[in-house]
């Protein structure tokens, strides 16, 4: 392999680990602000095990989210580096603004987040979640916005004797057609993700539940009400996100077809330019334009995906290839064709049975009902799998599609390595990434299921302190009742104590905190 | 003044405002190792850096973000230069970022003693590491007159950027030893004014001797007197912060160290500017502010953006350090 491929390889697998873990961030933030928004409303505790229960959750995969993406930060210099000279006119400002908008953001309040139980009140508490849910949703603009810059450059003009490219409007960069698309059918995939682990989870404890009755009650680990509500919130999350994703992939396809007509075809193997065009759902023997074996087709759909309407006309790869001959020279233009036939599909298809999971999963708990058959547990264990297993397809196609292309039409990925890489170099880390990545990951599945596993924690010292800042409201009992007002810190944490000088050594100073690693 | 002028302070206080908050947090990570006695002890450290040192960490992550947006030439040359170092200062920081939290997610002596020595040794080498890189900017390295590196890693590690790595590290232990005595109760407290009074005297002699060579070195920085200011500063503030904590004033001891990192930053970036990775092979190589930086429209982009949102970045980012102001001690903690 030479020194491209490794690199490519560094950085696919980087991103595709990152990004492996981004989207469980994004949604399960949501779900979590979500239940937290319940508990604070009613004063209803289930609620405030349910946030406990699955916030552990989000922090273990937060934490490899955030350091996987320490990584992305980098890449750009460490291997691209003509690549980073190319664009960073434009380029970098989004990753910048990336950044100081969102970064900043994300990573402050999920602090005071995770440190702020029985530290402040809790409708400040419940706010620093809300905030680092929308700073995930920043942050991923930003970036979509420049991975849509490369796979539709805007806003930009070549600048021949700078031998770069250089920003001429901001705003047609952030508005990018492919990046306004990009966004929501990014987001609705993330909600998937933390929809599928929620579903499974609490199915998961109300099987168990089901099995041994004393479990269930209200109260006990595996206590089926709050499991319950969480079961249908996960479902209707991945419903949703389902949905979703179908609605805006479709018109992710028609723009990506006007942006990218090589990819389209290349998504089908389509050699030969066709009206109508058929979709296959799958495809025995080879993708090389010769004679399929065996295949399935959907008449017209294909059409359909790509122009919106059932007989427009699809480019074939062999046409758009003498196309680009002519406008960029002679090469090879089209990616590869078995990679992104069945990255296309898989994605489709890995999210299309989530989606139906979840379906039935909402129509099996109707009305009070627990389901208890085989397949409920089948489910449990693959509802999470699902999605993340389209989300990383998803972006391999777009990634892998994007090829020969490093900018599309302007910059071969060829002419973005750093010149004077070695191989050996950049295998060394690459080999030394790939280890810890897999350990992570590792790592990463061995805390999920051992914290999922136990069931809703205690959150007495947590209740404790909702009640007395809500003047004895919610749960029941009044202790510390009256206190009432959101600025007087429970904890006795006066201004005077925070005096340097003074040793604090009184009993309420003296108490244990709430949280602490 | 110019946009690029700007910037170039723009990133040399981002670069400074993460050894200055960063620094503090390396430090304490240090400290678990020998400082604490028992695993309560080390909790309590862990748990003063506990809701910051993440929005410490993003210092980098937007230190490198706008140096790239900024000065892409900048970025592209010294990130791949700097290839091997940065790919072990990345391992060390996502380890440590793991240890943080996954040490309190199962309850084993060795699991915990195993996630100890990644913070230790998480914390040291990046506080080392970046002295060295950052040290290696104020010194050059051998471009080509495409701006690529020539060199090899001998040109990366040389006495002159170690002694800067020497200074981050021990400056980053000062810092940490005073954010503990300020953040703790009880022995810990005591300890750590002791130690900070063992600190300072070897800390202000690698200050002096590194401020000594960078501007010695760099007689074409056009900024030289600034750079000797700030190289007293920063020896005078680690030297009085010494008699300051020996007062039992932690708050204000804290603010020297700040203030002693902030300095040699100044000194280093001070010296540099014009250029930002002067060429020690081909002189057509060097980068300077302006042969390296993005056109005045990104700039002025990035100049719209940042205006506005650096104040409230600051604003909320002190907001935290106010909320979590609280003395920590070992009866805060309970078993595991
Ligand atoms: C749960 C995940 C998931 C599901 C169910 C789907 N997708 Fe998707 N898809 C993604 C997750 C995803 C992704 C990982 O998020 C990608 C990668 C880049 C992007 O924008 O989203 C993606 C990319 C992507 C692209 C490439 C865009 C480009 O390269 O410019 C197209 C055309 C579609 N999708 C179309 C669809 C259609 C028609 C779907 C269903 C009917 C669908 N996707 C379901
Ligand atoms: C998080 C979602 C992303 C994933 C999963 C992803 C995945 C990939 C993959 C699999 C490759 C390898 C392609 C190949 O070798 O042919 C790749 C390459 C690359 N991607 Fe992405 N990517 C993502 C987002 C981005 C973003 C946001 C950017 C830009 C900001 C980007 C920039 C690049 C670059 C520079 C390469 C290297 C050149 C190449 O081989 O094509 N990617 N990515
Ligand atoms: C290849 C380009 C990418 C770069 C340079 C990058 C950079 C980073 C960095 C440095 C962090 C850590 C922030 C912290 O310390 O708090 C991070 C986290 C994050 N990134 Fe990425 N990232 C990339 C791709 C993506 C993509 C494509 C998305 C979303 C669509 C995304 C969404 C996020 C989110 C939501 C977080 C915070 C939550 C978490 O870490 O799990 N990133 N990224």
């Amino acid at each position: 392999m030479d020194v491209i491929d490794l690199a490519r390889w560094q950085f696919g697998i980087t991103t595709v680990v990152h990004y492996f873990f981004v989207p469980f961030t994004i949604s399960m933030a949501f779900l979590v602000a979500i239940m937290e928004t319940a508990w604070i409303r009613t004063g209803d505790e289930r609620w405030l095990k349910l946030t406990k229960f699955f916030g552990k959750l989000l922090l273990i995969n937060l934490a490899v989210g955030v350091v996987t993406g320490l990584v992305q930060e980098f890449q750009f210099g460490l291997n691209w580096s003509d690549f980073s000279r190319f664009v960073g006119d434009i380029f970098g400002a989004p990753l910048a603004m990336e950044a100081l908008l969102a970064f900043y953001l994300e990573s402050v309040f999920v602090g005071v987040w995770i440190f702020g139980w029985g530290r402040i009140p809790p409708k400040i508490h419940l706010a620093t979640i809300w905030v680092t849910a929308c700073a995930t949703l920043l942050s991923a603009y930003f970036i979509l916005a420049a991975n849509s810059f490369m796979q539709n450059p805007v806003g930009y003009e070549i600048n021949e004797e700078a031998g770069r490219a250089e920003l001429t409007d901001i705003w047609a960069v952030l508005t990018n057609k492919v990046t306004l698309v990009t966004f929501p059918h990014t987001i609705m995939a993330a909600i998937m993700v933390g929809g599928g682990v929620v579903a499974a989870v609490a199915m998961w404890h109300l099987l168990r539940g089901n099995r041994d009755p004393s479990l269930a009650e209200p109260g006990a680990p595996s206590d089926a009400a709050p499991f319950r509500s969480a079961l249908r919130i996960g479902a209707a999350a991945v419903l949703i996100g389902g949905v979703g994703t179908a609605v805006t992939g479709d018109i992710q396809g028609k723009i990506m077809t006007e942006v990218q007509p090589m990819k389209m075809a290349a998504a089908e193997a389509l050699y030969e330019t066709e009206q109508p065009a058929p979709f296959s759902l799958f495809t025995v023997g080879t993708l090389d334009g010769s004679e399929a074996l065996y295949s399935i087709e959907v008449p017209q759909l294909l059409s359909f995906l790509s122009t919106g309407s059932f007989d427009g006309a699809v480019q074939g790869i062999n046409d758009i290839q003498q196309e680009y001959e002519e406008i960029y020279g002679p090469g090879d233009y089209a990616p590869n064709i078995p990679v992104t036939y069945w990255t296309f599909r898989f994605m489709i298809g890995a999210g299309g049975l989530a989606a139906a999971i979840a379906a039935w999963q909402l129509w099996s708990t109707r009305r009070g009902r627990v389901p208890t058959s085989r397949w409920a547990l089948r489910a449990t264990l693959i509802l999470p799998v699902l999605p993340l297993a389209a989300n990383t397809f998803g972006w391999i196609f777009t990634e892998m599609g994007r090829q020969p292309w490093l900018v599309f039409g302007l910059m071969p990925t060829a002419s973005g390595i750093t010149p004077g890489s070695t191989s050996a170099s950049v295998l060394a880390t690459l080999s030394v990434f790939t280890v810890l990545y897999a350990g992570l990951t590792a790592l990463w599945i061995w805390l999920l299921v051992k914290h999922a596993r136990p069931g809703l924690p205690d959150v007495s010292a947590e209740a404790a302190w909702g009640r007395r800042h809500s003047g004895g409201g919610g749960g029941g009992g009044g202790a510390g009742a009256g206190a009432g007002s959101d600025d007087q810190d429970v904890d006795g944490e006066s201004a005077d104590r925070e005096s340097t000088e003074r040793e604090s050594g009184d009993d309420d100073a003296d108490r244990p905190l709430i949280f602490a690693y | 003044m110019e946009l690029v002028t700007v910037w170039f302070v723009l990133v040399a206080v981002l670069w400074v405002g993460y050894l200055a908050l960063e620094g503090f947090d390396f430090g304490v990570g240090m400290l678990t190792r020998r400082f604490a006695h028992d695993d309560r002890e080390r909790r309590v450290l862990i748990n003063t850096i506990g809701p910051v040192w993440d929005g410490n960490e993003v210092w980098m992550i937007t230190a490198v973000g706008a140096t790239f947006a900024a000065f892409p030439e900048w970025y592209a040359t010294a990130w791949s230069a700097y290839y091997l170092p940065l790919a072990a200062i990345l391992v060390a920081l996502i380890l440590r970022g793991l240890a943080f939290e996954y040490r309190a997610k199962h309850d084993s002596d060795s699991w915990r003693r195993r996630w100890d020595g990644v913070i230790f040794l998480g914390s040291a080498a990046p506080a080392f590491l970046w002295g060295v890189l950052l040290a290696g900017f104020a010194q050059g390295l051998p471009l080509d007159a495409r701006h690529d590196f020539v060199g090899g890693l001998g040109d990366v590690f040389t006495p002159y950027t170690l002694l800067g790595g020497v200074v981050t590290l021990a400056l980053s232990l000062l810092h940490g030893t005073h954010y503990v005595a300020l953040k703790t109760v009880g022995e810990l407290r005591t300890r750590a004014r002791a130690l900070s009074g063992r600190l300072a005297a070897p800390t202000a002699l690698a200050i002096a001797g590194f401020v000594v060579w960078t501007v010695t070195q760099r007689d074409t920085g056009s900024v030289t007197w600034a750079a000797w200011l700030a190289g007293a500063v920063a020896v005078a503030f680690v030297v009085g912060g010494h008699r300051i904590i020996a007062d039992g004033r932690e708050g204000w001891a804290f603010v020297t160290s700040f203030v002693a990192v902030a300095a040699v930053g100044a000194a280093l970036f001070g010296a540099l500017y014009p250029d930002v990775l002067p060429s020690t092979a081909d002189a057509a190589g060097t980068l300077t502010v302006d042969n390296a930086s993005s056109t005045d429209y990104t700039l002025t982009v990035m100049t719209w953006v940042a205006v506005p949102f650096v104040p409230v970045v600051l604003a909320y980012q002190s907001w935290v350090y106010w909320t979590f102001r609280r003395r920590i001690g070992v009866q805060h903690i309970t078993s595991p």
